[in-house]
């Protein structure tokens, strides 16, 4: 568990790369550990600090603060129920409770087969299509019981076709070589001051 | 306030201030007397308005509003209230919510009675709590190190500690994680707040969350006496030395513009411990029987009385003078001494016994005469905004941590620009503008090229180890920047080498320093770096070979002292290397050590050994029986800091005041004392009964000493700088030339580390098992060459020695060089040293 595999590695110097400043790839390459193993194990974020230059604290500090940055092993999906006012007024509480019931967990709660981690969660921003909920962050709307239902079969034997939890997107932004940050700087410039490198570095870090 | 600074008119509470351009409302206030409640602001962070304490009413020409005067500057004709209604109903509803989650569990907190959260309740607070829910709970007092404890109920997420770590120490190990309903400070899991600074948020958190562990359920501030006083290290960082019931509890850093800012590194602030250790030395100790019995070839140290160990000591002392000559006596040590203290025993050993092999250094620093013949500079001076600083010394994280701070805070905010001409990586590093990482020796090159030499290739197609280009830019910098003040930050950056080729490197800068000072621009200076306590005070009161008080030579001061002491001697004598040597060869018949271990800190400990068996009476004043002292056949017990009065002076010359608060252990004297009682028992009468004398005297006698008198000392808060040396900087007949190396061998930095075998840390039980286990770094791609893992136990074998040791890669190493630690507790570098070569090269191989 774990620190990023060789892919994932190769990925996050790509996302490094488009950033000025290595710190800004912070979020982005949690993302990618998530995306890696479901959740962002201490062992990524050490990584990540190293790749970034900043002491793992850091790392803790800011992955700390996103309720979507798992820092402990969650199932395979994520299925969020909405709370918020206008779900809640179109029976998002019987949603939960029907969700509690079929699934036997608590919110928080993970189901037994690793499958399902069952969240109650604030206004994710969908009002007209109350009540809401979301599979691995995909949204399912005007939900009924009976719809929570056939979800969760689908879910159970894999034919609910959700990207995995932690995959943002299933296509990967690829930005080319000439147009990463820092390596060709607009035209007519020089190096911003902030992208100079210490002339001094003599490229094996002594 | 310079004159062309303007100033800006604000109205406080309906009287008129003039503030600075740019100055947050809430200092502006303090200067003119007017307190505003506060919690996360700290004059020498930057204001984050976290707290919201400081909120006041405060009117920039649209009505008054509360704003938080942490964060708003000051403007023409700013009118400020601080005691309207309406802020102190806001500070009443900030401490509210302030209190809210806070446990109030005062009874048992340690920083009650100090504590600004309690303070300011009392003063602006509710008085009681409309608050009937659950507070928040976290586990009780958790380590984030070794030396504090974090209780996160008490936390009210001021940003104090987490800012500390971050902007002043640069190492942001602990942070805010889970923000929102449940924010808390925390480290990473399982990786400590490793800081040598950490003591820091402890005095600077307004509630009771950090506590040190040395002073947790020690003390209540309204037990502890308090005096203001100077630590003994090389910064002479301004503390108060607070102690209770005659023992010393606690050290708090000072807010000394000049020094240290208010900070300490944790070695300083928890050595405290050391001076109530058992171990103490208490009564004079002589050479006798297991039983007890006075025996001068006895086996053992056994107490006796003052009368008799001073006077076996002046017995031995006439002995020696009169069988082989005052040279047959020999002083060692003394750095760790008050000047008074230092300049009683340089008067004995110069003017009374009429030795010149005094030594405070033990050949681990630099020679005194070089030292004291260069234009010497202030810290401020180095931090000049858009100044440049060349760091030609240790690791200032490691041997200077608070001239570390200060540095960095120049260069993180002031713009000042750091060249690192160092062989290794430091912790400034990654903030220098070049990092010229010369091969071990080599630094004149790369000096020479800095200052205006020729920009050639050497041999192997770079300068010294510093890539061409890069010292070609760092010597344009300087040249950009020559109207600015340049200032060197010199010390001995390994010890595997001798200073010759630092005192070779500075001859380079001081040829071309005319250069820098034409046209009245401010040119070039020097702050050594030196290690242990009182150092330049030592070279200042003439506890160094050829030299006398007062920063002159003995050439050149000789006769106008003669007249005051009576006598001085007529040839230089040897520093620490030939003080020892002759002692190896039987020529010293007495040798005193003043708080000095050769055995210890000597680079050559078969010599120190040989030197330590061969001397017929070794004499030595000091705080613990260390390795030297044990073999020692007289010892005096001295007075500690905090225990004596006395002055102390820094690496700029500054002299500030050291205070007494607890009385020595036993009978332990002052040092000036004994050396005083030790001249009256050779026929001479130095007429000291207090250390004020001996500093009058020192304002006498001691030419760069004129005029400082102990009122002005005593009444600046800053202390005096002595500035002026009689001494010419003299260049090395001729550089020291640096063998080559081979390919197959490494070159060896030895350098010391923060925490170490010291004998205040060792003696200091927060501190002892805080000494890292010793680890040869290697850079990462010399691992291939040598054939051997990182991580890997290996064999390093030199010319001297061999010995097995972990071996990690640290890319702060340059190619081609090893480093390791000076002092570490396991293994001894100087096992490896060969001490009759100018370098040391080593081999690795698997075991």
């Amino acid at each position: 568990m774990a620190r990023l595999n060789a892919n994932s590695l190769g990925v996050a110097q790509e996302i490094i790369a488009r950033y000025p400043v290595p710190r800004s790839a912070l979020i982005p390459l949690l993302h990618l550990a998530q995306e890696q193993d479901g959740y962002v194990t201490e062992d990524a974020m050490a990584h990540i600090a190293e790749l970034v230059g900043v002491t793992p604290a850091e790392v803790m500090g800011t992955c700390s603060f996103y309720e979507m940055l798992k820092r402990e092993p969650v199932g395979e999906y994520m299925v969020n129920i909405c709370n918020g006012i206008s779900c809640h007024l179109l029976g998002s509480s019987d949603l939960i409770h029907h969700a509690e019931a079929t699934l036997g967990v608590r919110p928080g709660g993970t189901t037994d087969d690793g499958k399902i981690t069952l969240e109650a969660v604030e206004c994710i921003a969908a009002c007209t299509e109350a009540p809401c909920l979301q599979v691995n962050y995909r949204y399912r709307n005007r939900v009924t019981a009976d719809d929570f239902d056939q979800l969760v079969s689908e879910l159970r034997d894999d034919t609910a076709k959700v990207a995995s939890h932690g995959q943002l997107a299933r296509v990967r932004q690829h930005i080319s070589d000439d147009r990463r940050a820092g390596v060709s700087p607009p035209d007519g410039q020089g190096e911003p001051a902030w992208l100079a490198r210490n002339p001094s570095d003599n490229g094996d870090g002594s | 306030m310079s004159e062309n600074e303007t100033v800006v008119n604000i109205t406080v509470n309906g009287q008129p201030v003039e503030a600075k351009p740019g100055e947050w409302v809430i200092a502006a206030a303090e200067r003119a007397g007017v307190y505003i409640p506060h919690f996360c602001y700290h004059p020498r962070m930057n204001s984050v308005g976290m707290c919201r304490m400081c909120i006041v009413d405060i009117d920039a020409g649209r009505g008054p509003a509360l704003q938080p005067s942490c964060m708003v500057e000051v403007s023409e004709g700013m009118v400020v209230d601080t005691t309207s209604e309406q802020t102190r109903k806001a500070q009443d509803g900030v401490l509210e919510f302030l209190l809210l989650n806070h446990p109030l569990d005062c009874p048992v907190c340690d920083k009650g009675g100090e504590c600004p959260l309690q303070d300011q309740t009392m003063a602006y607070g509710p008085g009681e709590s409309r608050f009937v829910e659950e507070k928040r709970h976290f586990e009780k007092p958790i380590p984030v190190n070794d030396l504090v404890y974090l209780d996160r109920e008490r936390c009210i997420l001021c940003d104090r500690c987490t800012r500390f770590a971050d902007e002043v120490a640069g190492d942001p190990l602990i942070t805010f994680q889970d923000r929102g309903d449940q924010t808390q400070v925390n480290t990473f899991p399982d990786l400590p707040f490793s800081s040598y600074f950490s003591g820091n948020t402890v005095q600077i958190c307004p509630v009771g969350a950090l506590t040190a562990v040395p002073y947790r359920f020690k003390a209540r501030p309204w037990d502890l006496t308090e005096v203001e006083s100077t630590y003994p290290n090389p910064m002479g960082d301004r503390v108060v030395v607070q102690a209770s019931r005659d023992q010393v509890l606690r050290y708090q850093g000072v807010d000394s513009d000049a020094v240290n800012w208010g900070w300490l590194t944790d070695k300083d602030r928890f050595a405290f411990e050391a001076t109530a250790s058992e171990l103490r030395l208490h009564t004079p100790l002589v050479r006798g029987t297991p039983l007890g019995r006075l025996d001068p070839g006895g086996s053992e140290l056994v107490e006796t009385s003052w009368g008799q160990a001073l006077s076996m000591a002046a017995d031995a002392i006439k002995a020696a003078a009169a069988d082989k000559g005052p040279q047959s006596v020999a002083v060692l040590g003394g750095a760790r001494l008050t000047n008074e203290d230092q300049y009683a025993w340089a008067r004995l050993a110069k003017g009374v016994i009429g030795t010149d092999h005094v030594d405070a250094q033990l050949d681990d620093g630099l020679p005194a005469e070089g030292v004291l013949s260069l234009p010497r500079a202030t810290i401020n001076r180095a931090c000049t905004p858009g100044g440049t600083v060349i760091l030609m010394a240790p690791d200032p994280k490691e041997e200077q941590g608070t001239l570390y701070l200060r540095l960095r805070h120049a260069i993180v905010n002031d713009g000042v620009q750091l060249i690192e001409l160092t062989p290794r990586a430091t912790g400034l590093s990654h903030l220098a503008a070049f990092r010229l990482h010369h091969r071990p020796g080599e630094a004149a090159a790369v000096a020479a090229a800095l200052m205006g030499g020729d920009i050639e290739a050497g041999p192997d197609g770079d300068i010294g180890g510093a890539p061409v280009s890069a010292v070609a830019a760092a010597a344009a910098a300087i040249a950009d920047r020559a109207d600015q003040p340049l200032t060197v930050v010199l010390g001995r950056p390994s010890l595997a080498e001798p200073a010759d080729f630092t005192m070779d490197a500075v001859a380079e800068l001081v040829r071309f320093a005319n250069l820098l000072s034409a046209g009245g621009r401010p040119g070039i200076a020097f702050l050594p770096a030196l290690h242990r306590g009182n150092v330049l005070g030592a070279l200042d009161m003439g506890l160094a070979p050829g030299l006398l008080p007062g920063r002159i030579t003995l050439a050149d001061g000789g006769p106008a002292l003669a007249e005051a002491w009576g006598s001085v001697p007529s040839n230089p004598g040897a520093d620490a290397r030939g003080i020892l040597q002759a002692a190896a060869n039987g020529q010293i018949d007495v040798l005193i050590l003043l708080g000095a271990d050769p055995l210890g800190d000597f680079p050559r400990r078969e010599l120190a050994d040989e030197a330590l068996s061969r001397v017929g009476t070794i004499v030595a004043s000091d705080l613990f029986l260390n390795p030297s002292t044990v073999r020692a056949h007289i010892v005096f017990p001295a007075a500690g800091f905090a225990e004596r009065r006395g002055t102390h002076t820094n690496l700029e010359g500054r002299i500030t005041v050291q205070r007494q608060v607890v009385t020595p252990p036993g009978t332990a004297r002052a040092d000036w004392a004994i050396a005083t009682e030790l001249a009256r028992q050779l026929g001479a009468d130095f007429g000291f009964g207090a250390p004020e004398d001996v500093w009058d005297e020192i304002t006498r006698v001691a030419p760069s000493h004129r005029n400082l008198s102990m009122e002005a000392i005593d009444a600046s808060e800053d202390g005096v700088v002595a500035a002026d040396s009689s001494i010419a900087f003299t260049p090395p007949d001729h550089a020291t030339p640096v063998p080559h190396v081979d390919a197959y061998s490494l070159r060896l930095v030895a350098a010391r580390r923060m925490y170490d075998r010291g004998t205040l840390p060792q003696h200091a039980p927060s501190l002892a098992g805080l000494a890292p286990t010793a680890v040869l770094a290697v850079n990462p791609y010399d691992f291939d060459r040598v054939g051997v893992e990182p991580g890997a136990d290996v064999q390093v074998i030199s010319n001297a020695g061999e010995m097995d040791m972990p071996v990690v890669a640290d890319p702060g190493v340059p190619r081609g060089t090893a480093a390791f630690g000076y002092n570490y507790p396991d293994l001894d570098v100087r096992d490896l040293v060969d001490p009759d070569a100018m370098v040391t090269d080593l081999r690795i191989q698997t075991r």
